[in-house]
């Protein structure tokens, strides 16, 4: 298809939006009846056909709400807050190849524009904790800070250890590399390091790390922080919040399965596309909520030291690991 | 109120601030208040403010007759309401010498067992809530709900049972009650294997219980915690053991305690209580003796003697112990309710001295604390 | 604070997580346990203590109740006032108004029991929310005549059914 540059781009950052939203909405949907499966409960059944029209519901109810911002709250940050988390979630996904030509903007650094933005959301949330004014909200805010840091060291170590594989940082050409059959697959490449598999668990962690999504939601920690940074918000603003987690999610899982599973390509090596993207992706969302109403959250310093103490040392390991046998090969 | 009405906080730094955790807070199960006093995340001092939910139990007790406190007593634990009921009944009994028919003792036996099993699984699933682990407390209220199911069946009632009579039970148990429960212990022993395997075993769980929370022997005894704080440090004490009462000298049972005093001793502790009180619910079964349920000694309007009479009984979270003085009338001189949360809770302060939030709300859910219970 | 992590540590470790996966993902298969109220709604149990009601004479399909107010004295929070009336031509008292302050009811059951006549028993109705506290104050009496004036015929039989 043939249409000039700026309408294309604008066509697709629409496209990306409107994806964006419905994840987010759906995803919740999903989740809570993914957590009344997982509970012998049907979650979710009166508001249309199987609850479909819930987050339609939520929504209307949600936006209208009185955004109340407390006496004392930083009335900028405060409101600026819900409006940055939503961003990140938004570019980043620009850059993710749906299939070979349904990508926004095919540029060569993807990666680190992936990485650059994904951290924009911590700071999102910091900034929300902060500006609420609230005890609760700024003990959350800090738990944030500092998990984030901890968890973006291993994640960046086993992202590097891929583009060693890859030798690119263009994601498109990430996915193309990885044709043909599934064991084609970053995730399978063996050859290059053994330790892949487990190189792709500590990508995972780290991106649940990330999202604060449980067992690492420190953020949010209910029983203790009461919602944590999100205490203040009322109506649509907490609404972003809760929008914005399922869009990372959305976007970490799309991360994960460009780098890992082979993006867009098909398993089998015929009849690629993009609903092979979407099948990878919703796979992983889908393990997401599953370790969510499976675990308890951890504690603080353990969240901490897994980091420290396990993962970093494991993927400085495998990173040699590949070092060495790159140059031997 | 503007933004710039808000008094400022100290121009000087300070190193710690309060932070409430109640009377309304997603970690307390009630109207309980923690004034925390923080240092950072490290809580400095944990002071419990209680009286909330204060009603008055003790004076109600002392201006309507014997059997009209005895709904009251189910109000104040509502989670083990049958061991509640059982002391009041008991104590009353005690007083004025009122024979129970063997079969009404071991229904109690039955009934409370099942009550207390019933409040551990509220409690488990309640415990893991506050850890972030949502999933298991819809599986325990699951089989929660098959045991309310049973009880309902025979009391009437799901929470508050009010099935104790002075004399007895008020109703007899039928053959679908003893079958019914029969299943239910045939089906709960699998269903605690699973919960060994999703919970107990998890290492996250692990990581957040073990060495958490210390509660030692001396601490117990200082504080006069009772129940499975007391076992989780590893003192064998418990009413049905030591002061035995209604027929649990027949029946065969240990008293689970581990030495560790720590969060994961106290939820070992309550989940084997679970195992031992199914062993004492069949081996109740397989005992029940035939007969009426109602002593016939009961007179129809009650004047214990005068005297002062006490009774403990091992209820869900501890001794729950009724002191009752008459003097000879309808209405009770005094009754006098020695409940366990409140001492258990006493040690919280103590205890929590110098821990993270997170490790102080997971020690304050292994206490098990039901706020009626502490105030009343 | 903690001892140092061995590999067999996070193996262990890993594997519980697995484990306790593993029981989800099969609790997720098998089907729902939830009664879906208000579509569906459990039958009550015989026993079950609702708020209590008149039971009427099968003959004659007044009430049993002969306004002895043992009920009265039995309650402990004071929530039944029994009022009675001597009907020409008649040995005892009959009820004439009965008022139950369900706002103060505590479902305890010691009417029931301190009736000497079997005249009230539990209702099986459990749907009693309401927004007025007035609603909550009724007077059995006249209840028990709207049902009978509803039927047109003395209703001797349990009508105390589960969701009405």
């Amino acid at each position: 298809m043939d249409f000039p540059e700026p309408i294309r781009l604008l066509a697709f950052l629409l496209g990306m939006m409107a994806f964006v939203a419905v994840n987010a909405a759906y995803l919740v949907w999903a989740e809570r009846k993914g957590a009344g499966r997982f509970q012998r409960r049907p979650g979710p059944t009166e508001v249309g056909w199987a609850g479909l029209l819930q987050p339609v519901a939520d929504g209307i109810k949600l936006i209208s709400k009185q955004v109340i911002v407390p006496p004392g709250a930083d009335p900028i940050l405060f409101r600026v807050a819900p409006l940055l988390v939503m961003a990140p979630a938004m570019m980043t996904l620009a850059v993710i190849p749906f299939s070979e030509t349904l990508v926004g903007r095919d540029i060569n650094v993807g990666l680190v524009f992936v990485f650059a933005f994904g951290a924009i959301n911590v700071m999102a949330i910091m900034m929300g904790g902060w500006a609420s004014r609230n005890k609760y909200a700024i003990i959350s805010a800090a738990r944030v800070v500092s998990q984030d840091v901890a968890y973006e060291i291993p994640m960046l170590l086993v992202v590097i250890t891929l583009l060693m594989v890859t030798g690119t940082m263009n994601l498109n050409e990430i996915v193309q590399q990885q044709a043909g059959w599934f064991w084609h697959w970053n995730l399978f490449r063996l050859d290059v390091n053994p330790l892949m598999p487990v190189t792709f668990i500590i990508f995972f962690i780290c991106m649940l790390a990330e999202t604060n999504r449980a067992p690492f939601d420190m953020a949010e920690a209910e029983s203790e922080l009461v919602a944590g940074a999100f205490t203040e918000y009322a109506g649509m603003g907490f609404g972003v919040f809760f929008m914005a987690e399922y869009a990372n999610i959305v976007v970490g899982c799309s991360l994960a399965t460009v780098l890992f599973l082979g993006g867009w390509q098909s398993p089998f090596g015929v009849g690629s596309g993009v609903i092979w993207f979407l099948l990878k992706m919703y796979a992983l969302v889908f393990t997401v909520i599953w370790v969510r109403w499976t675990f308890p959250r951890t504690q603080f310093y353990s969240l901490l030291n897994l980091s420290w103490k396990i993962l970093i040392p494991i993927s400085m390991v495998t990173l040699v690991l590949t070092c060495i046998l790159l140059k031997l090969t | 109120m503007s933004a710039s009405e808000v008094i400022p906080a100290s121009d000087k730094p300070q190193e710690t601030f309060v932070l409430n955790v109640g009377p309304q807070h997603p970690a307390t199960h009630g109207v309980l208040r923690l004034k925390m006093t923080m240092d950072g995340e490290y809580v400095a001092r944990a002071e419990p403010v209680c009286g909330y939910i204060h009603r008055m139990h003790e004076k109600m007790g002392e201006n309507r007759t014997w059997a009209q406190f005895l709904p009251n007593t189910g109000r104040i634990d509502y989670l083990a309401a049958m061991a509640y009921n059982h002391a009041y009944v008991a104590a009353v009994e005690r007083a004025a010498k009122i024979e129970v028919p063997p079969r009404a003792e071991y229904i109690r036996v039955i009934t409370s067992e099942l009550n207390r099993i019933s409040s551990h699984l509220v409690w488990f699933g309640a415990f893991l809530l506050d850890l972030g682990g949502f999933t298991p407390l819809l599986y325990a209220f699951d089989d929660r709900e098959k045991i309310l199911d049973l009880l309902e069946a025979i009391t009437g009632s799901r929470l508050t049972y009010c099935y104790y009579r002075f004399g007895g039970v008020c109703n007899d148990i039928d053959a679908d009650f003893i079958r019914g429960v029969r299943e239910f212990v045939a089906g709960m022993r699998p269903r605690l294997k699973m919960y060994h395997t999703l919970v107990t075993e998890n290492v996250i769980l692990r990581r957040r219980l073990v060495g958490i929370g210390y509660i030692g022997r001396e601490m117990c005894r200082k504080y006069g915690a009772t129940g499975p704080v007391i076992r989780g440090a590893g003192v064998a004490y418990d009413v049905r053991k030591v002061e035995p009462y209604s027929v649990y000298r027949d029946l065969n049972f240990d008293i689970p305690a581990f030495p560790e005093g720590d969060c994961m001793a106290r939820y070992r502790v309550r989940m084997e209580e679970i195992e031992q009180s199914l062993r004492i619910i069949e081996q109740g079964l397989d005992k029940l003796p035939d007969g009426p349920v109602m002593g016939g000694n009961v007179p129809r309007v009650l004047k214990p003697p005068a005297g002062d009479c006490c009774f403990a009984v091992e209820a869900a979270r501890g001794r729950f112990l009724v002191r009752i003085i008459s003097d000879n009338k309808e209405i009770p001189y005094r009754v006098r309710l020695r409940t366990p949360c409140f001492c258990n809770l006493s040690l919280f302060e103590e205890a929590s001295a110098g821990m993270m939030l997170p490790d102080a709300l997971a020690l304050l859910g292994s206490l098990d604390l039901v706020i009626p219970d502490i105030d009343r | 604070m903690r001892p140092k992590v061995s590999i067999k540590e996070i193996v262990r470790g890993l594997h519980s997580l697995v484990a306790g996966m593993r029981i989800t993902l099969g609790q997720f298969f098998k089907p729902t346990v939830t009664v879906h109220y208000p579509h569906e709604s459990l039958k009550m149990a015989p026993r079950f203590r609702g708020h209590i009601e008149l039971v009427r004479d099968e003959k004659t399909g007044k009430p049993l109740c002969f306004a002895c107010k043992l009920c009265e004295k039995a309650c402990p929070s004071d929530c039944i006032t029994v009022e009675g009336v001597k009907l020409e031509g008649e040995k005892r008292k009959s009820v004439s108004e009965y008022k139950l302050d369900f706002t103060k009811c505590s479902l305890c059951g010691s009417c029931v029991e301190a009736c000497k006549s079997n005249a009230i028993r539990f209702s099986k109705d459990y749907n009693l929310a309401t927004t007025s506290k007035e609603e909550l104050i009724m007077d059995l009496f006249k209840r028990l005549e709207a049902d009978q004036a509803k039927t047109g015929q003395p209703d001797t039989k349990d009508t105390r059914e589960a969701g009405k």
